[in-house]
């Protein structure tokens, strides 16, 4: 495999991990409190829906001739990734709460509580709040994988570190039969954002008509200037507000 | 109609998120890449839009 190739397998590996984790979290919650069989239904309706957009999107996507597919895919994944970035750089500068998967699994369980009896059929509460989060998680998932696989001509590859991830955070959600707190969501969340940020950079400037320096290398100096320049503007904010309190931003 | 203004609401939360300004400053530069074909545009565009939009939230705090 490339190096390239590597960088792709990374990102989308720990994207999905940690998309996973948030959908696994509220599988669980819900799974536990009501009903295991209306969950799991709204869990397998929505990998369908996933399934037939995966299906309808990516050879729409693989169609695209390479320079169009780069300029806007590229674009959107460096959309996409920004939004990462600076949600980590709040989070990390402590001016956004810290994601934490033991009180989302809390909040989502004492929701789940009250959300009235559990009767003989369907419950249409477990139901639709598993369809929906597995169905929003699992969109990221399908989002990152087309792009990232698309632009580097290699969507079975995308696929493969997906499956792998998703694989390895259910059997991990079903042994601990709790919410997987331990998972270093933030820093996943950090390094997704980076990454996402770089190869948009890289793909959407050479879908514009660019050419980087030392082509497919110039990756090798992107990542790291991404990384430093998202460290040191939380090291700056950190400083400039010590105690300051985290706000939803 | 109300369920295609929510598929749109979903759609921008999706893409654009919590700083249009970020989307629209990618969408520039890509511009600017297209019509001077140089690779630095873009990086540049993106630190200074990543400042902007981190430091107007850093800033807001009392």
């Amino acid at each position: 495999m490339s190096g390239t190739q590597w960088g792709l397998a990374i990102s989308v590996f720990l994207a999905c991990t940690v998309e996973g984790v948030e959908a696994v979290t509220i599988v669980l919650a819900v799974g536990t409190t009501r009903s295991w069989r209306s969950t799991m239904t709204g869990v397998g309706s929505a990998l369908v829906a996933l399934a037939a957009i995966t299906a309808g999107l990516g050879p729409a996507l693989t169609a695209l001739p390479l320079g169009v597919l780069r300029v806007v895919v590229g674009g959107l994944l460096l959309i996409f990734g920004l939004q990462w970035v600076r949600k980590a750089i709040l989070r990390a500068s402590g001016l956004k709460d810290l994601h934490d998967e033991d009180a989302i699994f809390e909040r989502e369980r004492q929701a789940a509580a009250g959300a009235g009896g559990v009767g003989e059929g369907l419950d249409p509460y477990s139901f639709t709040i598993a369809f929906k989060g597995v169905l929003l998680e699992g969109l990221e998932v399908v989002f990152i994988v087309l792009t990232f696989g698309a632009n580097q001509h290699d969507v079975p590859l995308a696929a493969v570190a997906a499956v792998i991830a998703v694989a390895l955070v259910v059997v991990a959600g079903v042994a601990i039969k709790g919410p997987l707190a331990r998972v270093p969501e933030n820093t996943l969340k950090f390094v997704v954002g980076v990454m996402l940020t770089s190869f948009g950079i890289f793909w959407g400037a050479e879908g514009a008509g660019a050419h980087w320096p030392g082509s497919d290398a110039a990756l090798l100096v992107i990542v790291p200037c991404v990384l430093a320049f998202a460290v040191l503007n939380v090291a700056l904010i950190r400083r400039r507000t010590p105690a300051r309190k985290a706000v939803h931003a | 109609m109300s369920r295609i203004r929510a598929f749109g609401a979903f759609l921008y939360d999706f893409v654009i998120g919590d700083d249009w300004r970020i989307a629209a400053g990618v969408v520039v530069a890509l511009a600017i890449t297209a019509l001077a074909a140089t690779w630095w545009i873009l990086p540049v565009v993106v630190a200074v839009m990543l400042v902007v939009s981190v430091w107007s939230v850093a800033r807001a705090q009392p």
